[in-house]
C-alpha cells in the first residue's frame, strides 16, 4: 500500500470552492456520458419506435405494405413531418398504391394504467377492422386476453365494428360502447371478455373517444387519400401552400 | 451490521459468495425491495432487471472507488447519487435500443433504480473505502446475489400464475394458473415464503448445532 | 374522465396504491411501520416531501423541455429531490422545532424512497399540468400514509400473537403485505 492511498481524505474542511468544484467535474463528467450515450443509442430507438409502428400498422390493416402519415384538423389534411398540430394517422397502402384502411391512435384509463392502442379503420366500410396494444400494463393473463380471446378479437372480423358517422359527418351515428360478455346485439357493441371486463370496458371507451375526434374530421379528406400516392402529394402540398 | 470494514486488501472467495449468500441484498438485508416485487412476475423480467442493476451496480461503485480520494466527504452523497442516476439514465437508453417491448415491460422500474438503496447503499459502504479490484469483485457478488433473488421470485411467479416458465408451458392446457402470483399481491406472498424457507433453514441448521454440542458434552 | 382531478386523486390514493399496488416506497413500508405513532408521522412527513417534490419536478421538467434537455430528466429529479428534503428540513428546523421533532429524523430517510421519484416520474410520463400534478401527489401522500398506518395497526395487533418462530419479522410482515394488497384489488374497478 503506498502512502497516498493511506492518507484517503484531507482532515480539514476543503473549501467551498473545492466543494463546488468537485460536483462541478462530477456533474461534467456525468453530462458527458449521457450525452454520448443519448446520441450514440438515438438512431436505434427511434427505429425501434418505427418498426413497432409499422409492426402496428400492418397488423391493423390487413394487406398494408406501405404507409404514410398525416395529421388532420378541423379543415385540412397535412404530412406528418409538416410541423402542423392535429390528430395523427396513418394511411396505409397495398402493393397496388390503393388506400386499405387508416390507423390511428387511441388511449383510455385501464384496470391497472393508460391503455395505448392502435386501430385500424377501413373507409369503404365504415367500421373498425381491428387494434393493437402499444402500450399496457393489464395483468397477464387476466386483462391482456383481449389480445387472445377468440370471442372478442371477432368483435372486429366480418364485416367490423360499426363506426358509421351520422348524415351530417359531425359524430358517429351510434357510440361504440362494450357490453357484457354474451349480450352483444348491435355491431356497434362490443361483446366483453368474461373476467376482463374494465379492460374490454377500456378498449370500448378508446375507440369511441378516437373515432369520434378523428372520423368526422378525416371524413372530408377520404377521397385525397386514396387517389395515388403522387397526385395526392402534390394536391396536398398545394393544399399547405394555398 | 455485515458490512466486511476490515483494511484487508486481499480479494477472497467471500468478497464474491458474501453478496450471493450470506449478505444477499434481498433476503438477508431487505434492500431494494421495490424492484423486486415490481418486476419478478416474469422470468425474463427479472432477468433484464437484475442485469440492468448489476450493471449500474458495478459501472457507480468503480466509478466512485476510483474517485474516492477526489471527493471531498461533504458532498459525497450527492456526488454518488449524481454518478448513480448518469448510469442509469445509459441503462434506461441502452435497453430502449435493444428492445421497445422490453422496456415498456420494465417500465418506470429501470429509472427507479436511482432510488434502489442497495446501490447507494455498496457506494457509501464499500467503493468509498476500498481498491477498485476488490471493490469491482464485490460489486458483482451483489449484483449476482440480487439477480439471483430476483429469479427465485420471478421463477415461482411465473411458473404458478401462468404455468410457463421462460415463456415455455410446463403444465399442458389443464393447469389452472394461480393469476393472483402475477398480479401485486402474489410478489409479497411469495417473498415472504422465501423467507419463510430460508428462516426455517437457518433455525435448523441453529438446532443440529446446538444438539451436537449437547451430544459432545454429554460424551464428556 | 381520466383526467378528471377527482380521479386522478382516487387513483393515486386507492386503485394504483402506489405502496400496494406499485410497489413503491417498500422499505419504509416494512422498516417503519412497528408503532402507529411513527407510522403516522412517516406517513405524514413523506405525504409533504411528495408535495414539494411534486411541485419542483412540474417546474424542472418544463424548463428541461424548453431547452430540448429531456435527457437530463432522471439526473435532475433526484438532484431536486434531494436538495428539496434538505431544505425542508433545514426550514423545520428553524421555523417549527416541534414538527421537527416528530419528523426529523424520518426526512433523509426519505430521499432515497422510490416513492418520491416514481411520483415525479408517474407524473411526466402522464403529462399532467400543474393542478394536476399537484392532486396527483396529494393522493399519492394519502395513499402511503393510508398503507403504513393501516400496516402499523395490523403490526401493532400482531405483536401480541403467538405465530412460529421462522415467521416473525419480514416474513410475517410481507404476508401481511400480501393480504393487505389483495383486498386493495378490490378497488381497481373504480377506474373503468
Amino acid at each position: 500500500m503506498t502512502p497516498q492511498q493511506q492518507i484517503q481524505r484531507v482532515p480539514a474542511l476543503p473549501s467551498s470552492s473545492r466543494l463546488i468544484g468537485t460536483l462541478g467535474v462530477i456533474a461534467m463528467l456525468s453530462g458527458f456520458l449521457v450525452v454520448l450515450v443519448y446520441e450514440y443509442t438515438r438512431p436505434f430507438i427511434l427505429e425501434n419506435r418505427r418498426e413497432a409502428i409499422e409492426r402496428a400498422v400492418f397488423q391493423v390493416v390487413p394487406g398494408a405494405t406501405d404507409h404514410r402519415d398525416f395529421v388532420v384538423n378541423n379543415e385540412e389534411i397535412f404530412p406528418a413531418d409538416s410541423g402542423r398540430n392535429g390528430t395523427l394517422l396513418y394511411a396505409a397502402y397495398n402493393t397496388a398504391g390503393e388506400l386499405e384502411g387508416i390507423a390511428a391512435g387511441a388511449a383510455a384509463q385501464g384496470y391497472a394504467d393508460t391503455i395505448q392502442l392502435l386501430f385500424g379503420y377501413e373507409p369503404d366500410c365504415e367500421c373498425i377492422t381491428g387494434f393493437s396494444v402499444l402500450q399496457m400494463a393489464e395483468t397477464p393473463g387476466l386483462g391482456d386476453r383481449i389480445l387472445t380471446d377468440e370471442g372478442f378479437l371477432s368483435n372486429f372480423n366480418d364485416p367490423g365494428l360499426d363506426a358509421r358517422l351520422e348524415p351530417n359527418r359531425k359524430e358517429l351515428a351510434n357510440p361504440i360502447v362494450t357490453v357484457k360478455h354474451g349480450t352483444k346485439e348491435q355491431p356497434w357493441e362490443i361483446d366483453a371478455v368474461s373476467g376482463a371486463t374494465v379492460t374490454s370496458k377500456a378498449v370500448g371507451k378508446a375507440l369511441n373517444n378516437a373515432a369520434q375526434e378523428l372520423l368526422p374530421k378525416l371524413s372530408p379528406h377520404l377521397d385525397e387519400l386514396r387517389r395515388g400516392e403522387e397526385s395526392q402529394r402534390h394536391e396536398i402540398a398545394g393544399d399547405a401552400n394555398g | 451490521m455485515a458490512i466486511d470494514l476490515k483494511k484487508n486488501e486481499s480479494i477472497t472467495a467471500d468478497t464474491f459468495l458474501s453478496g450471493l449468500w450470506r449478505e444477499n441484498p434481498v433476503f438477508v438485508m431487505l434492500l431494494g425491495m421495490c424492484p423486486v416485487l415490481a418486476v419478478s412476475n416474469s422470468v425474463i423480467n427479472a432477468l433484464a432487471m437484475g442485469l440492468a442493476t448489476t450493471f449500474v451496480l458495478l459501472a457507480s461503485s468503480g466509478l466512485v472507488s476510483l474517485l474516492r480520494s477526489f471527493i471531498p466527504k461533504q458532498v459525497r452523497i450527492a456526488s454518488y447519487i449524481v454518478i448513480i442516476a448518469t448510469f442509469v439514465t445509459i441503462v434506461d437508453y441502452v435497453i430502449q435500443a435493444i428492445s421497445l417491448d422490453l422496456y415498456n415491460q420494465l417500465g418506470a422500474f429501470i429509472q427507479l433504480i436511482v432510488a434502489n438503496c442497495m446501490i447507494l447503499g455498496r457506494a457509501e459502504a464499500f467503493a468509498s473505502k476500498q481498491r477498485l479490484g476488490k471493490t469491482l469483485v464485490n460489486s458483482l457478488g451483489q449484483g449476482a446475489g440480487f439477480t439471483f433473488a430476483l429469479l427465485c421470485l420471478g421463477s415461482v411467479r411465473e411458473l404458478l400464475g401462468n404455468g410457463t416458465l421462460l415463456g415455455i408451458d410446463l403444465f399442458g392446457a389443464n393447469f389452472e394458473p394461480w393469476v393472483v402470483m402475477i398480479l401485486p399481491p402474489g410478489g409479497f406472498f411469495v417473498l415472504g415464503g422465501w423467507l419463510l424457507l430460508f428462516n426455517w433453514m437457518r433455525e435448523r441448521k441453529a438446532r443440529k448445532l446446538r444438539e451436537t454440542e449437547d451430544a459432545e458434552v454429554a460424551h464428556a | 374522465m381520466p383526467d378528471s382531478l377527482s380521479f386522478i386523486f382516487l387513483n393515486a390514493f386507492i386503485i394504483n396504491n402506489f405502496v400496494l399496488a406499485l410497489f413503491l416506497g417498500i422499505c419504509p413500508f416494512l422498516g417503519v411501520s412497528g408503532k402507529l405513532q411513527t407510522a403516522w408521522s412517516m406517513g405524514l412527513a413523506t405525504a409533504l416531501v411528495m408535495l414539494i417534490s411534486s411541485v419542483s419536478a412540474y417546474v424542472i421538467n418544463s424548463l428541461l423541455v424548453e431547452f430540448g434537455l429531456e435527457f437530463l430528466r432522471l439526473i435532475c429529479y433526484i438532484a431536486v429531490i434531494a436538495s428539496a428534503v434538505q431544505l425542508v428540513e433545514m426550514a423545520m428546523k428553524k421555523f417549527s422545532p416541534t414538527l421537527f421533532r416528530a419528523l426529523g429524523i424520518f426526512l433523509p430517510l426519505i430521499t432515497t424512497n422510490c416513492a418520491i421519484l416514481g411520483l415525479a416520474l408517474f407524473q411526466t410520463f402522464n403529462e399532467y399540468n400543474f393542478l394536476q400534478s399537484v392532486v396527483y401527489s396529494l393522493g399519492a401522500g394519502a395513499g402511503f400514509m393510508l398503507a403504513i398506518v393501516l400496516m402499523a395497526g395490523l403490526r401493532e395487533k400482531l405483536e401480541l400473537a403467538e405465530v412460529p418462530s421462522i415467521s416473525q419479522g419480514a416474513a410475517m410482515s410481507l404476508m401481511l403485505a400480501g393480504i393487505l394488497s389483495l383486498s386493495f384489488m378490490g378497488f381497481a374497478g373504480l377506474g373503468g
